[in-house]
């Protein structure tokens, strides 16, 4: 149910690096915002080929943890690794899916230009892609079926189009990790099915890393079999099913909290209003279900 | 009147204004596609309206008003630049610093009243006609770095533009080049402020963009368009200018808004779905 059937092998390896060396490693890893501390004293390590789910309420600090990994938000304290090195900006091997916010209808901008841009966008100068670049260019659309409509403004285009665009833009440049900001935010059922499995696949076939942050653990229950959820500052790390247990997240939240398996899905249910936060709330982790009580 | 232009076009003076055209278009076809794209007539607005400031201030001490006007639009974009990092301040702090320009701006025309008013009608509504060949080297050389720092940054100034949240996260230096721009920007506005003047500085900056936007989602395709709208209405402002008594920014501005609106009412043919949509 929770992916843990997949086994990894151990076999495959990633570029040069060697197969034992983690994809990400935070110790004792603190987070803050002048005085506001987001996350404090992060130990985690996620092995090459993982799918990682970073869960947790709105504002609890999941952006801020992909920040970190893209080299935009040094820590505080503590360190961090990716891929084997210091985070830094532009870092070619880690490809990036922000949420899907909509493209307005009128930027001047087709989807094979989004992709173009994936390749060569941050580079100074003027030039043109290349054919070589073009050619893969034209690869990435092809492996998320986006060809059909890849010359088209992308304003026009449908939430689940423009974002298969975008992974295609995440995937041109051959990343060893993918970093992925609710990816799934505002799609609807069909489209977060494809979305996801688009992402799981590519994990799949090329033993990639992937760092999927999402407020609802349940489109890719099926893909990640390690989760790390952030609330209040604090945070639990490890296995799906070791860390989304009732002890676990009563712990977590400081309150009662009951989690709960039905048909497949993971639900959880807290009376933690009192607490300062309210895990009930709809768009907080996890979408809220009519739970037997 | 085409005898009549054909007879002009030998003259030094004709050929010295169709080339500060010419430099200017290229310059305003170019920097307005990104004008558009990142919202920011505004600060077009304002860059050009403390310009002028600056070009009377300049008088005033007995300096350049070109050289003031350059002056004035790189200090306000180093201002707009600074001050309005975040998005949704960046238009109270244009409003901000152009009220404060324009506040300065009347104090220096009180100043220097007696010969203010030719020179300042001239900063006001452009003054292509009186283009020296001092000046033109002076606006090949703006037009010849704007082009440079474009040139340098087009590619991630476009990421920026359009995607600015992936631009950043693969390392695309965002506040940075958004700085740059403005700074180009400026440059632009006080080379585009010759032929069209303070007031109409929108015309060259915003409506080539603007046209070429609704025509073509083709990057590449929509900056060429852009830089013919700005050329065209340039050039022919010019030539028309030169067979009638009615002022060079009068034709400019209304070639750039025929081009506008008959891009309006053109777009919806070039707009129709080249695929059919699943409904």
């Amino acid at each position: 149910m929770s992916g843990n059937g997949r086994s990894r092998d151990p076999g495959e390896s990633v570029a040069a690096l060697p197969a034992d060396q983690p994809a990400i490693c935070f110790d004792r890893a603190t987070l803050a915002y002048g005085d506001r501390v987001v996350w404090s004293e992060l130990s985690m390590t996620v092995p090459r080929g993982e799918f990682l789910a970073v869960l947790g309420p709105n504002g609890s600090g999941k952006t801020s943890l992909l920040r970190a990994l893209l080299g935009l938000a040094p820590l505080a304290s503590g360190t961090l690794e990716v891929l084997g090195a210091s985070p830094r900006r532009g870092n070619p091997a880690i490809g990036y899916v922000p949420q899907h916010a909509g493209f307005d209808r009128d930027v001047p901008l087709r989807g094979r230009d989004l992709v173009g841009l994936g390749v060569d966008g941050h580079r100074w100068g003027f030039g043109r892609l290349s054919r070589e670049d073009r050619l893969r260019v034209a690869k990435a659309l092809e492996a998320v079926a986006a060809g059909p409509y890849a010359n088209e403004p992308i304003g026009r285009l449908s939430g689940g189009e423009q974002q298969r665009l975008r992974i295609a833009q995440a995937l041109v440049g051959n990343p060893d990790l993918l970093l992925c900001d609710e990816p799934l935010a505002s799609l609807d059922m069909r489209y977060q099915q494809e979305i996801t499995e688009l992402i799981g696949g590519w994990a799949r076939e090329r033993h990639g890393t992937v760092v999927f942050v999402t407020h609802d653990v349940n489109p890719v229950l099926g893909y990640a079999r390690r989760v790390v959820f952030v609330v209040n500052g604090r945070w639990a790390a490890g296995p799906t099913d070791e860390v989304l247990t009732s002890e676990r997240m009563s712990g977590l939240y400081d309150a009662p909290v009951e989690v709960l398996r039905v048909r497949g899905r993971i639900v959880v249910v807290g009376e933690a209003s009192g607490a300062g936060f309210d895990i009930d709330e709809p768009h907080h982790f996890p979408a809220p279900v009519g739970a037997p009580q | 009147m085409i005898d009549q232009l054909l007879h002009l076009l030998p003259y030094a003076f004709v050929q010295d204004m169709l080339l500060a055209g010419v430099l200017v278009s290229i310059v305003a076809g170019l920097v307005s596609r990104f004008v558009v794209a990142r919202n920011m007539s505004f600060a077009v607005h304002a860059l050009a309206e403390v310009g002028f400031t600056g070009s009377a201030g300049f008088i005033l001490i007995g300096l350049s008003p070109v050289l003031g006007l350059l002056t004035g639009s790189l200090v306000t974009a180093f201002f707009i630049g600074t001050l309005g990092l975040r998005i949704r301040e960046r238009d109270a702090v244009v409003g901000v610093v152009m009220a404060f320009g324009l506040g300065l701006g009347v104090l220096f025309i009180t100043l220097n009243a007696q010969f203010a008013t030719e020179a300042f009608s001239i900063l006001l509504f452009g003054a292509i006609s009186t283009v020296s060949q001092g000046d033109l080297i002076l606006l090949a050389a703006m037009a010849a770095l704007t082009l440079a720092g474009l040139g340098v940054m087009y590619r991630p100034l476009t990421f920026a533009t359009v995607d600015p949240v992936v631009a950043e996260a693969r390392g695309v230096p965002v506040r940075l080049v958004s700085i740059l721009f403005l700074l180009m920007l400026a440059a632009a506005v006080a080379e585009a402020v010759q032929v069209v003047g303070v007031l109409l500085i929108l015309t060259l900056l915003i409506t080539p963009g603007a046209t070429a936007e609704r025509l073509t989602a083709q990057p590449g395709l929509a900056t060429a368009v852009s830089v013919g709208v700005a050329l065209l209405a340039t050039l022919g402002g010019i030539l028309l200018a030169l067979v009638t008594a009615v002022p060079v920014s009068f034709y400019v501005t209304t070639i750039a808004f025929v081009c506008y609106l008959a891009a309006r009412l053109g777009a919806p043919v070039l707009d129709r779905p080249r695929r059919p949509r699943p409904t």
